[in-house]
């Protein structure tokens, strides 16, 4: 009989490897706990550094799912293990599989209705579980949820999907954007000391696209540091220099104010000239940061598996063993283990995929 | 009015709406690349004047930009234009010709 693979979570990761695994001959079956696959790529419109649409990256994931069996809105409620197999349970959850991402086109074979409590064998478990967003309320003096011109990163992206226009709470066009970099991250007041690593850029590419669709708008990004670290993002920093005039101003925002108007005063300091600074934007846009994704932590229970004080699942071995854990048929691929950007989330899950099939592989006769 | 001993002590905070961006525009208009600076501060590291005054480049062409020109003259006269910080800057921005075009915003607008 072939394996059975259970890949938990229908993110980029999960998706990728499961697909993989899948063209590979192995039994595979995706455990979405939303209504639809594709994470938090779904939810975004482009993607940096070359502004990509995130539906075509989906697409792109999709087409090689054909023989995936992928179940939706369900949760995992326990993982039992009878020396090298597996049993992971599962309870259906979301009871109308009606989305609001129905112009993606999910595999024939999805089951938006499961029936409850269902036991899905498996020789091998991928944990693809991803990550959340950082809560932008808990930020309080930022005034997210207080203030209405007070939106996320992910709000910004809502927008920019779905062509709306992006217009103050008020229903104007905002002439000053200010852009705050590193909501929830490097930052020991929410527990986070981390850094999320791709809000930087994310940051930048926003920052662009404000100023394309409002050329005679200011834009200001609030940064401690600039973290351009992959191939492309020094340049995208650069063009939104010299090509946008996007402003760069190094300091973190202590705090923000509202206006009778509904604008929005700022406090950072430039720490580039040394002194305090306070300026009225029309629309503020947090970029929140990752955190571990909240169902990780009872499926770490339920293995044993240790998380690292960023509360991230660890692997085996950063290095070496980076889609392993210490459980033999436990495997992690993408931001379950930190902060991740889409490519590098597609890089892992093959790695992560090709990692299982030696694993698997190796119980055939023949093989050590 | 009582003299009561008090004297009132200006804000330092910036208040960048206030600001006066006239000299920036003009700049910008004469030496687009000001808005390449990343703040590394290798030009007011290597500035031969600023070895022997408080001139700091860096920070000079960074207050312009937050429309803060109360301390742009005074800079200016202090620099000898040598022109090693456009030598050593790694965004290519073209410094000697920031510093001219600064001098003809100082003579525009005073
Ligand atoms: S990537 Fe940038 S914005 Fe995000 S946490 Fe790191 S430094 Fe802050
Ligand atoms: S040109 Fe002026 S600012 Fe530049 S290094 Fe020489 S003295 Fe310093
Ligand atoms: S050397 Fe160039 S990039 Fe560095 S602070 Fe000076 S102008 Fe800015």
């Amino acid at each position: 009989m072939e394996h059975s693979v259970i890949v938990i979570g229908g993110g980029v990761s999960g998706m990728t490897a499961a697909g993989m695994l899948a063209q590979q001959g192995f039994n595979v079956t995706l455990l979405e706990k939303e209504a639809e696959t594709g994470g938090h790529a779904a939810r975004w419109d482009r993607l940096f550094p070359d502004r990509k649409k995130a539906s075509e990256v989906l697409d792109f994931i999709r087409k090689g799912m054909s023989r995936v069996k992928v179940i939706t809105g369900i949760t995992v409620v326990n993982i039992t293990r009878n020396d090298k197999e597996f049993t992971v349970v599962t309870r259906g959850q979301v009871a109308d599989g009606g989305s609001q991402m129905a112009d993606i086109p999910h595999p024939a074979s999805c089951i938006p209705h499961p029936a409850s409590c269902i036991p899905h064998p498996a020789s091998c478990i991928l944990l693809a579980t991803g990550y959340e967003l950082f809560e932008a309320r808990k930020k309080e003096e930022y005034g997210y949820g207080i203030y209405n011109n007070v939106i996320t990163s992910a709000e910004l992206e809502d927008k920019f999907r779905s062509g709306s226009p992006i217009l103050t709470s008020e229903g104007k066009p905002p002439a000053r954007i200010g852009i705050v970099h590193c909501v929830g991250s490097r930052d020991e007041k929410v527990g986070n000391l981390y850094c999320s690593k791709v809000c930087c850029v994310t940051g930048v590419k926003q920052a662009i696209e404000l100023k394309e669709m409002y050329p005679a708008s200011e834009v200001f990004n609030f940064y401690m540091d600039l973290r351009m670290f992959d191939r492309h993002f020094e340049e995208l920093y650069y063009e939104a220099q010299q090509k946008w005039g996007v402003s760069f101003i190094r300091g973190r925002l202590s705090e923000c104010a509202e206006n009778p108007d509904g604008s929005i005063i700022v406090k950072t300091e430039d720490t580039l000239t040394g002194k305090p600074l306070k300026m009225t934007v029309d629309l503020l846009v947090l970029l929140t940061g990752f955190v571990p994704g909240r169902g990780m932590a009872s499926i770490s229970a339920m293995l044993g598996l240790t998380t690292g004080a960023d509360g991230f699942t660890n692997s085996a071995d950063s290095h070496t063993l980076n889609n392993s854990t210490e459980i033999p048929g436990i495997f992690l691929a993408g931001a379950v283990k930190g902060p991740v950007s889409i490519s590098e989330s597609i890089a892992d899950a093959r790695a992560a995929a090709i990692q299982i099939e030696v694993y698997l592989n190796s119980d055939k006769p023949g093989n050590d | 009015m009582i003299d009561f001993g008090y004297t009132l002590t200006r804000d330092r905070q910036f208040d960048y709406d206030r600001g006066d961006l006239r000299y920036y525009r003009l700049v910008r208009s004469l030496e687009p690349s000001i808005d390449l600076c990343i703040g590394c501060g290798s030009c007011s590291a290597t500035c031969s004047a600023a070895q022997f005054t408080n001139l700091n480049i860096r920070k000079l062409h960074t207050v312009i930009r937050r429309g803060d020109t109360t301390s742009i003259k005074a800079g200016l006269r202090k620099c000898m234009f040598c022109g090693k910080c456009q030598l050593v800057c790694p965004r290519g921005v073209n410094l000697r010709n920031l510093i001219l075009a600064l001098n003809r915003a100082i003579e525009q607008l005073g």
